[in-house]
């Protein structure tokens, strides 16, 4: 189990240094930004270089790049001068936060409801239901569902404030539209888990020995639907984290999202760049506390010191 | 008899799919007696499965529902009660043991809390001393350190010790009914006599009834008190077990008893019921076995026969014991015993001298986990002769399979050296060898591409090597391969997906006869497929090896088929050969422990010899050393010993055979 | 003798004399696979929608933007912010298409437009419904080009991983855990940084990460089908690599390509929208489905008829290729959910 530890946090380190070290050349190559502004004159530019360190031999710069980003230390912002990339980050993090947490636990938990209960009543009107919602959940983008609540529910019917982030009224509509698609992906994982573990010999042999029907369900059927779930946190972070860019700038909240979306139009590299290994480090964690979780909720796993299934 | 504890009148059971109405059990009729076993034989599709579990109230609903019909367990009607009556039962008054033992243990839940659950259901004990009580279970049924090994997953048991935990949870609450649905069918040979000891004793401990579902005649002669046959969805023959396995009344049980073979004597040909089973979706008027029985009446297609009495205990549903039938019945047994006579009179087949295949200290290694090294095949040395069956005997994971799979180089020998005709294969062009060896495989449903046309998968062989003139020359040489393994000329065109196991079991066999080989190694051939159908293959293997002059390699696990078609058997025991010897001679007088002790783990259809049976636990030897290798102790007859053991085996030769 | 209510005669106990017939299957026509799979999708609802769906949706990216004299990129200031307006359907007035915008007032009279402008104009004075539907095209372009690069590297990857096995597939399989570790999302954006956006970069940067889920599927099949007894009796026959990868593992495995292909192809066209909206999708003149929802946001609260339609028939698009991909998933292959 150790040796298996030891190896995932390996390969997570591995895909973060590829990560910098394509972030790194990217920095290199990138037209248009504010270092070779045709505006500047040879001075100004010569004092920029020397400030950034940009004259030194690539690999020196490289290295000092890896240095500083152990250290946590992102760069300097060029739109906001001086400014630390991470003081940006730890600004703006908070509110986005809260936002994905929030979509989170409520897309989770709503979805698992939807998946159990569209799994009890396998092919009734309720499971049909569900999946519907599940589709549409599924296939209308964010930025569409961001939209329409924003005009239907802030504009016309005026129920609740169509931006800004100032109290937990303003965070209704973002968390809506965040949470359709976990919600979506949870329903439909958690269905297709629960029919097929309902349809094991040992939900039978349960029901055999006499107990509750609830206590099957539960006990036996969902405690084993539910270990296959941890793998889809992966994919529903990534989906929050596209999300949280998309909602909050359409309700301009003050989220790190927002920041990245903003930062890109202004070519603001070392924020963009800042903000781009920040997610994938967050990504990698989440894949990382996945793999190892896994392990330690299925036994079958646990005892015998390997990885994840095969397929999963 | 003692008293009467659960009657079924008139049970039918039907499943609602997407084709239609499937009528699995179409009114069945038996009681259980207190203390007694009854068998269910049947094969798969005969309703019995089915029928057990309605005695639980585990159909699956809302597909599945019980049409009309009565269960009376202690005077009430389990087919009229609320779910709640039945959970009452469930577990505390009748419990259920399936097949396969990993799929019916919850995998993420220790044993302990497993058996624990049941008995906390029903009885109102506090847990600690339900706990002790799950500890005094497991000792029970013979898990030895059971305190320690209650908190385990399942997946930390073998699947014997699987199959024991599941008998330790069905009895956890004492239950006067166990019903043991194919217990041991997902069992080795020598575990499964192991299983069938521990239900017997339990139940002279207990007292308790069982229901002994299985397609195993061997198993019913070893355990059951009563037998109840089943065929599409009925009971056509009931009776105590002597009755029935002596005295058969139906066609079909005298089919079914006919098609198993008969390891004391010899027998040229197996009897065969030709066909299978009905679609229950249609299920034909009258017997439902008319269609298969070319002895049948003209009633048999009309009427549905009632159940006539043969004695006080034993009846049967066919028209045969109807009093007009009686001249009938004389002239049919006059005919059986003619055909009888004529099978008998086959001279015994003629095998060549020349050796068509030699292996020598064939290695077969594969890497395990982390630097560890499985050794399937571990220093094999045998030869085959030209025209002779070599079977090849041995439970799961002894290397039997991994054995055929590198002689014909689907895998690449660790080391060693296979001769086919005096050249090595090693170094012989592939594509000739391709054609000389072929292999017919275990599984009829994964065996044959699903997307292509029969005809496609028959010419394959063909088609690489390039071994005919032209399309109608092709199609030709198809349509005349199909006529020889028993199927008609327009099954080339249809998808495999159409045919029953036995009929893609014989395309298989089409497949490889196609690029005409001399050799052909069967891989379990049979053990997919019902017992009815296994004669039927095995008859078709044995026509071909006649007319074609083939020689076969026979694997299986199966000995009772191995000793029929078999000259020589080999029995192999992790990686290695123990035992070589004509068949007879082996059966006859095994010499090995673990030959003999895998001998007398088979059980056979013959409940005289069965009430007779002493099994031998596996006893102990050294496998490891240099010394430990084949040696011929009597002429043809090979043991795996050292030096030292050789004489003491040649003594215990001459003495009489013990077993069978 | 009588039971029941029949009678017994005498010649009823006599032989038959049937001999057995092995059942002719010839009353059935011979179904093949493929045939089996399309009855079943037919009898899905969800899936038969999402086909025709998908079917009506690309004749009218092929064909929309000639229906009307308008072109995509005719800019007339004097008739923007049109709302939408159609023939017949104008005089039902619950539809919202007859030319009045929220405020009820009737822009065609006020600006003295006497055209029908179907799905109404935007900023500039072009024409949405040629708009739409050219952007559309775009769109699929966009994803099918993906789905198609992804197929074919997914395809070739996966199966030679799986199919030569042993250390080729240990170093292939840890170049893919390596590259599921990144978020692709990331991977995008950064390339079309400095890749300049254009149809062509997108698509590459989705398919470099776009083909992993491909592989793997690929992988996983064909070594399932590796170990099939088919197969083994395929190379106990001597049949060559090129055979068995192109007879028996690829057909095979078609089911979840194709499977996989309709989950790709929404997932591209929602990628490009959502470069779009961050500021990286393709640059004017040429527009995507992405640009024009885009567009549509700046004016939602006074001309939300811009952002309606787009968004509609994106979603219509995402909706019906999902529908398809589920209903394709039960009708090949039951058993492969998830």
């Amino acid at each position: 189990m150790k040796k298996y530890i030891a190896s995932r946090i390996g390969y997570m380190l591995f895909t973060f240094l590829i990560i910098v070290t394509f972030t790194f050349f990217l920095m290199q190559t990138l037209p248009g930004s504010p270092f070779n502004d045709e505006r500047l004159s040879e001075t100004q530019k010569e004092v920029l270089n020397e400030r950034y360190g940009l004259n030194e031999p690539l690999s020196v710069q490289y290295f000092k790049y890896l240095g500083n980003i152990t250290k946590g230390d992102f760069g300097v912002s060029f739109q906001f001068d001086g400014r630390s990339v991470s003081s940006i980050i730890g600004e703006r993090i908070g509110v986005s936060a809260i936002l994905g947490a929030q979509s989170l636990v409520v897309g989770m938990i709503l979805g698992l409801f939807l998946g159990i209960i569209a799994a009890l009543r396998h092919n009734t009107f309720i499971d049909y239901g569900a999946m519907v919602v599940a589709v549409l959940g599924l296939s209308i983008p964010n930025f569409v569902l961001a939209g329409l609540l924003q005009y239907w529910v802030g504009v016309r019917l005026g129920w609740l404030p169509v931006a800004f982030w100032e109290g937990f009224e303003y965070s209704i509509l973002p968390t809506i539209a965040l949470a359709a698609f976990v919600v979506a992906t949870m329903a439909r994982f958690m269905r297709t888990e629960m029919l097929d573990v309902l349809g094991n010999e040992y939900i039978t042999t349960a029901r055999a020995k006499g107990i509750k029907e609830h206590t099957v369900i539960l006990k036996h059927g969902l405690r084993n639907a539910m270990i296959p779930i941890i793998t889809i946190l992966g994919p529903l972070t990534v989906s929050l984290m596209t999300g949280t860019l998309v909602v909050e700038k359409i309700f301009s909240v003050p989220g790190l999202g927002e920041q990245f979306v903003k930062s890109i139009l202004t070519n603001d590299y070392p924020v963009i760049m800042g903000v781009t290994l920040f997610y994938s480090l967050l990504f990698i964690i989440v894949i990382l506390i996945v793999d190892l979780l896994y392990g330690v909720i299925d036994p079958r796993i646990r005892l015998s010191g390997g990885g994840r299934r095969e397929g999963k | 008899m003692m008293g009467k504890i659960l009657s079924v009148d008139d049970l039918h059971i039907s499943f609602d799919t997407y084709d239609g109405e499937v009528r699995a059990v179409r009114g069945v009729t038996f009681d259980l007696y207190k203390g007694e076993t009854l068998a269910v034989v049947g094969e798969s599709g005969s309703g019995k499965s089915v029928m057990s579990k309605s005695i639980m109230g585990l159909i699956p609903k809302p597909s599945g529902r019980i049409v009309n019909g009565t269960i009376t367990y202690q005077d009430r009607d389990i087919t009229k009660m609320s779910n709640k009556e039945i959970r009452g039962l469930r577990g505390s008054e009748i419990s259920i043991i399936f097949q396969d033992p990993m799929s019916s243990l919850n995998p993420t839940m220790t044993i302990n809390n497993q058996i624990l659950e049941g008995i906390l259901a029903h009885q109102k004990i506090t847990r600690k001393e339900a706990e002790k009580k799950v500890i005094s279970l497991l000792e029970l049924v013979g898990i030895s350190n059971a305190s320690e090994r209650v908190k385990q997953y399942p997946h930390q048991f073998s699947g014997g010790m699987q199959q024991r935990v599941v008998i330790a949870m069905a009895l956890a609450c004492n239950p006067a009914i166990l019903i043991a649905d194919e217990p041991t069918t997902a069992l080795d040979v020598t575990v499964q006599a192991q299983v069938l000891e521990l239900l017997k004793d339990i139940q002279k401990k207990m007292d308790t009834s069982i229901i002994f579902i299985t397609h195993d005649l061997g198993v019913v002669a070893n355990i059951a008190d009563r037998v109840a046959v089943m065929y599409a969805g009925k009971v056509v023959e009931i009776g105590r077990t002597d009755e029935v396995f002596y005295n058969p009344q139906h066609p079909y049980t005298k089919g079914l008893l006919a098609a198993m073979p008969d390891l004391t004597i010899d027998q040229e040909e197996l009897q065969t019921i030709p066909g299978s089973p009905p679609n229950l979706l249609y299920p034909p008027p009258g017997d439902a076995f008319a269609l298969r029985n070319e002895q049948a009446l003209k009633i048999d297609f009309l009427h549905e026969p009632p159940m006539f009495k043969v004695s006080e205990t034993h009846s049967a549903a066919t028209w045969l014991l109807h009093e007009k039938a009686s001249k009938v019945t004389k002239l049919l047994e006059e005919k059986q015993q003619l055909e009888k006579a004529i099978s008998d009179q086959v001279p015994k087949k003629e095998i060549g001298k020349e050796k068509i295949l030699e292996v020598k200290d064939l290695k077969q290694h594969f890497k395990g986990g982390k630097n560890s090294v499985i050794k399937a095949v571990d220093g094999l040395s045998f030869d085959i002769y030209e025209g002779e069956t070599f079977g090849l005997v041995g439970e799961s994971g002894c290397g039997k399979s991994t054995t055929g799979r590198t002689l014909v180089r689907l895998y690449d020998a660790t080391s060693g050296e296979v001769f086919f005709k005096g050249v090595d294969i090693h170094k012989k062009n592939a594509l000739n060898l391709n054609k000389d060896i072929q292999m017919i495989f275990q599984d009829p449903y994964s065996s044959l591409n699903p997307r292509w046309t029969v005809a496609d998968i028959i010419a394959e062989g063909m088609d690489i090597h390039g071994l005919y003139t032209s399309k109608a020359n092709r199609m030709e040489k198809v349509y005349e391969l199909l006529k020889t393994v028993g199927l008609a000329e327009e099954h080339a065109n249809r998808y495999p997906h159409e045919f029953s196991g036995g009929q893609r079991q014989r395309i298989g066999i089409a497949r490889a006869l196609a690029v005409d080989p001399k050799f052909i190694i069967a891989d379990e051939p049979i053990s997919a497929l019902d017992v009815s159908i296994q004669a039927q293959i095995t008859n078709l293997l044995k026509k071909l090896q006649k007319e074609k002059n083939l020689t076969y390699l026979f694997i299986a696990h199966d000995l009772s088929m191995v000793k029929y078609i078999s000259d020589r058997v080999g029995v192999m025991y992790q990686g290695k050969l123990v035992e070589v010897a004509a068949s007879d001679e082996l059966y006859d007088n095994p010499l090995h422990p673990y030959t003999k002790s895998l001998l007398s783990a088979i059980p056979v259809p013959d409940p005289e010899v069965e009430k007779k049976r002493i099994r031998i636990p596996k006893g102990k030897w050294t496998i490891d050393s240099e010394e430990y290798k084949l040696r011929e102790i009597t002429e043809g007859h090979w043991v795996a010993c050292t030096e030292d053991e050789v004489d003491s085996y040649r003594t215990k030769s001459d003495a009489p055979a013990v077993l069978v | 003798m009588k039971v029941n209510e029949y009678e017994l005669t005498d010649d009823l106990f006599e032989e038959s004399g049937k001999a057995f017939e092995e059942k002719r299957i010839t009353s059935r026509p011979s179904s093949t696979f493929m045939k089996d799979s399309w009855l079943r999708l037919r009898k899905n609802k969800g899936a038969f929608t999402g086909l025709i769906l998908i079917i009506l949706i690309m004749f009218l990216a092929a064909f929309g933007p000639y229906m009307n004299s308008h072109g995509f990129d005719e800019q007339d200031l004097t008739r923007t912010n049109l709302p939408p307006k159609v023939p017949v359907l104008e005089n039902l007035s619950f539809l919202g298409v007859s030319g009045v915008d929220i405020r009820g007032t009737d822009q065609y009279a006020a600006k003295e437009v006497p055209d029908y402008y179907w799905f109404g104009t935007d900023d500039l004075g072009r024409d949405l419904w040629t708009r739409i539907w050219q952007g559309t095209r775009i769109s699929l372009y966009i994803a099918f080009l993906a789905a198609t690069l992804d197929l074919v590297i997914g395809v070739a990857y996966g199966s030679i991983s799986a199919y030569y096995g042993g250390r080729i597939d240990n170093v292939m399989q840890r170049i893919i855990e390596v590259l599921m570790g990144i978020p692709n999302l990331i991977v995008v954006i950064l390339l079309i940084l400095i890749l300049k956006p254009g149809i062509m970069s997108i698509t590459l940067a989705m398919v470099i990460t776009g083909w992993v889920s491909m592989a793997r599927i690929v992988r996983g099949q064909v070594l399932k089908l590796k170990g099939q007894e088919f197969v083994l009796a395929s190379r106990t026959l001597g049949a060559k690599d090129k055979n068995l990868i192109w007879g028996h593992l690829i057909p095979n495995s078609l089911g979840p390509i194709i499977i996989t292909t309709m989950f790709t192809i929404p997932t591209a066209i929602f990628t490009e929208a959502f470069l779009s909206f961050i500021g990286l999708g393709l640059q004017p003149p040429i527009a995507s489905l992405g640009m024009i929802v885009n567009d549509g946001f700046k004016m939602l609260k006074i001309y939300p008829h811009m952002l309606m339609f787009s968004s509609v028939i994106i979603s219509l698009i995402m909706i019906s290729f999902n529908l398809l991909g589920d209903g394709l998933r039960d009708s090949f292959d039951p058993k492969m959910k998830k």
